[in-house]
């Protein structure tokens, strides 16, 4: 693939009852964004376990993006303030490994941010696209057996 | 793919949406990449998987192929992953075989090229055919249902879900933040297009709140807390000092006539000011309860303790008045709440140029609604500021802080038909010119449109354009004295000055202030504008995110009593659906300890807002009590030995998901 005709594969981590829900009424508005992201579900930020992200990156995506709810808007009370704290961390690791801090993206984006959720997506594609792919070692970064274990 | 060993059998269904999925993802090509994907005995496109015909074909399947796992690509799961999982339930497998794939709302109807949707929904497919590999069976759990209901908010929609409820013979706790139940409703003269008179129909309903066995009715009071959840909510309800004691208050005003204050100094709310009462006073004549309240703000007794207290000697025996009382809290226990909180009028000192505040004859239209009203300040006669004169003329601005980018955007429904009213009611009452001012007159409603023609016909002038200003600086002699209304009059197309008496805004209608802080307070959703998000536009308009927690009324967005008292009696009826049933089953994604692997580090404990996770000592591990686990996952994500799981949501269907999309294999 030449890198003109790159386009970044993007793994999107969303709430439930947030950005799940922004991007279900970005549909019913039919606004246009960027076909990149493929969004799994879970039902809180704070279920998103680090080693989905660096799963993620390992398996070949150039890029990742968690939405959850605004600082106070948890459905769960705090699971989203967990997931800023997990996130805070991994940060930290994905640049000890190299991997550009624009790859990975933590928004806040609420059921009524239809509008955000079409922007970050946009601007999450256009960051990564710029960056070019991931080329991690896999093998060197990441042996399977070792992730497993983590 | 070691985990297929061969027992897994999976349907692959296609939706085509009729044109919503199948014009922008090309359906045919989707089912047959599926087909190839591993573990995948049938694979199928067709128009409408939601109908009945298209649910049919899953279970025929089921039967016939011996399938055990079921994807089903169409619209978003919040949508319509019950009806799958029900499809499936009746061909006797386990419900939670299922996967949705959402390729409508996340896909076609966002994307625009073919080729780019088509290869996502794709991946999306392969994520889920990988995903449900992994599915376990699992069962509901049922919890009981407290048959009491919380209705938030006296207004006509609280009013009305109350008496139906409590009619149903169901316990209703209505609980109110001002003094009187009644809401805006109480406070409007006639209702369009009928022009009943509000009073004449609300306050029946009113005192029949108060008498009402099954109604406990709480003013002055605010929510305060909220736990718990469907079927059994426990609410903290702050109740605020009316000091006088409700059960003690007889009612006869005696306190009020003998209050210090000979004359009424005190702005009356009720009457948006444009009236005075006393410290000690009755809201308004018809005010349910029946009790006077004192106003701690402007009472002598509060300010220096010092009154005679003539009041506390005019109520004599019955010793109602109390000026020591303070908030307490009550606790009650619910299964469902109604939420009907309203909304608050636009404030008009927002669009300076419209001279509320600054001019006294500008007037909102709530204002009006009191003037015009024979209960009213002035006894139903329509005059100015200075008490006595009547107006010749008069201007009505439609539109005020609605359909504005500078101020809200919505159209707020109501302010047409109450203007085109208030036109008629003030014509009626001073033969005054009234003008309208309005961008688009909109009379979408039973007898409304004949209304407006009504209107036409009685001689109301209408303009249209967008206001500009009001001003008092006259040009010529004919404006001396006079507000002047500048407007381009679009359909003449000249800018012109209308010099009149009197302007009234028809203010907009906005959500609470407050409504973000209540909105979190229940736990539910706001829209962008900020009134309460309904659970679907359409197909859950009166229910919202959070099970069990119902809306009605204008909390939900601006609406007419009509519709207002429709919206209360589907809320109602919503909350009876789960009474009735007299269980609500739950999604089973409540997490578990695998305990042989538990360290019993006691991380997950402090992770846990609920406190559904324990530390038996016994074992030394964890464990979780699955009803109070709401199944958020945040324990699973933080336990550094991963020996926590989450049904629905396990680490490895999370992975194969991960992996599908990305089309991973090793």
């Amino acid at each position: 693939m030449s890198d003109d005709k790159f386009e970044p594969r993007i793994v999107a981590f969303f709430c439930n009852w947030c950005t799940y829900l922004a991007a279900d009424a970005a549909g019913v508005s039919r606004m246009k964004y960027a076909p990149n992201a493929r969004v799994v579900r879970v039902m809180c930020s704070g279920r998103i376990d680090p080693q989905f992200i660096l799963d993620a990156f390992a398996k070949g995506a150039d890029g990742v993006l968690v939405g959850g709810c605004h600082p106070g808007d948890c459905h769960y009370q705090e699971g989203n303030y967990k997931a800023l704290r997990r996130v805070i961390l991994l940060k930290r690791i994905l640049k000890e490994m190299g991997i550009e801090e624009e790859r990975f993206r933590l928004e806040w984006i609420s059921a009524s941010e239809a509008e955000r959720l079409k922007s970050t997506m946009n601007d999450m594609v256009e960051k990564v696209r710029a960056l070019g792919p991931l080329r991690l070692n896999t093998a060197a970064i990441f042996d399977e057996k070792e992730v497993a274990v983590l | 793919m070691s985990k297929l060993n061969g027992n897994i059998r999976i349907g692959v269904y296609v939706c085509h949406c009729g044109t919503n999925i199948a014009g922008t993802v090309d359906v045919a090509a989707v089912a047959r990449a599926a087909a190839g994907f591993p573990g995948v005995a049938v694979s199928r496109e067709y128009k409408y998987m939601c109908s009945d015909p298209g649910q049919e074909l899953i279970v025929k399947d089921i039967r016939e192929h011996n399938l055990n796992r079921i994807v089903v690509a169409s619209c978003s799961p919040l949508l319509h992953e019950h009806t799958f999982r029900t499809a499936v339930e009746k061909a006797r497998l386990n419900p939670y075989f299922t996967q949705m794939v959402n390729i409508r709302e996340h896909n076609s109807w966002v994307h625009q090229e073919k080729g780019a949707a088509t290869e996502k929904a794709n991946d999306l497919v392969r994520a889920a055919v990988r995903r449900v590999a992994c599915h376990k069976p699992l069962e509901k759990s049922r919890v009981p249902i407290d048959p009491a209901v919380l209705v938030v908010g006296g207004g006509i929609a609280g009013i009305h879900a109350a008496l139906t409820l409590a009619n149903s013979g169901k316990r209703v706790y209505l609980v109110e933040r001002d003094a009187t139940i009644g809401g805006h409703m109480a406070r409007f003269d006639k209702t369009f297009p009928t022009l009943d008179c509000a009073a004449c129909i609300l306050t029946p309903k009113m005192t029949a709140v108060k008498a009402h066995p099954n109604i406990t009715l709480w003013t002055l009071s605010e929510v305060s807390a909220v736990e718990g959840y469907v079927g059994n909510y426990e609410v903290a309800v702050t109740r605020h000092p009316r000091f006088v004691h409700e059960d003690l208050c007889a009612g006869c005003m005696q306190c009020v006539e003998a209050c210090i204050y000979k004359k009424p100094k005190y702005e009356d709310e009720f009457n948006y000011g444009l009236s005075k009462r006393k410290p000690v006073y009755l809201p308004f004549p018809q005010a349910v309860p029946q009790v006077v309240v004192i106003d701690p703000e402007d009472c002598i007794e509060f300010k220096s303790g010092a009154c005679k207290k003539t009041c506390v000697e005019a109520c004599g025996d019955r010793h109602a008045i109390d000026f020591e009382m303070t908030d307490w809290t009550e606790k009650i226990k619910v299964g469902t709440i109604i939420l009907a909180t309203g909304f608050q009028a636009f404030d008009p000192k927002r669009i300076p140029y419209y001279g509320y505040g600054t001019y006294p004859n500008v007037y909102t239209s709530l204002e009006i609604e009191r003037l015009v009203n024979a209960a009213g300040p002035t006894g139903g006669e329509v005059v100015l500021r200075d008490g006595k004169s009547t107006p010749r003329s008069v201007g009505i601005i439609h539109c005020v802080g609605s359909r504005d980018e500078t101020t809200n955007r919505w159209c707020s429904r109501v302010c047409c038909m109450y203007s085109l009213k208030l036109a008629h009611l003030i014509k009626e009452h001073t033969d005054a010119e009234v003008f309208n001012f309005y961008i688009d007159i909109r009379t979408p409603g039973k007898g409304f449109e004949e209304f407006y023609q009504r209107l036409l016909k009685e001689g109301v002038h209408f303009i249209r354009g967008k206001v500009a200003e009001v001003t008092d600086w006259a040009l010529d002699p004919s404006e001396e004295g006079k507000l002047v209304i500048r407007v381009e009059d679009t359909l003449s197309a000249f800018v012109r000055r209308i010099p009149v008496d009197m302007v009234v805004l028809a203010l907009g209608l906005e959500p609470h202030a407050d409504a973000q802080e209540v909105r979190r307070r229940f736990n539910i959703t706001c829209s962008t504008e900020g009134f309460f998000l309904e659970r679907h536009p359409k197909l859950a308009p009166v229910n919202t995110f959070t099970d069990g927690i119902f809306l009605a009324g204008c909390c939900q967005g601006p609406k007419d009593i009509p519709d207002t008292v429709a919206q209360a009696g589907a809320a109602a009826a919503e909350a009876l659906v789960l009474i009735d049933a007299g269980y609500v089953e739950t999604e089973p994604n409540t997490a578990y300890v695998l305990e042989e692997e538990c360290s019993g580090c006691r991380t997950c404990i402090t992770l846990c807002p609920y406190r559904a996770i324990s530390h038996v000592e016994a074992k030394q591990k964890a464990e979780i009590n699955p009803v109070l686990c709401k199944g958020c996952g945040t324990c699973v994500a933080g336990c550094p030995s991963g020996s926590i799981q989450q049904n629905l949501f396990e680490d490895e269907e999370i992975f194969e998901e991960i992996a599908g999309v990305l089309n991973y294999v090793r």
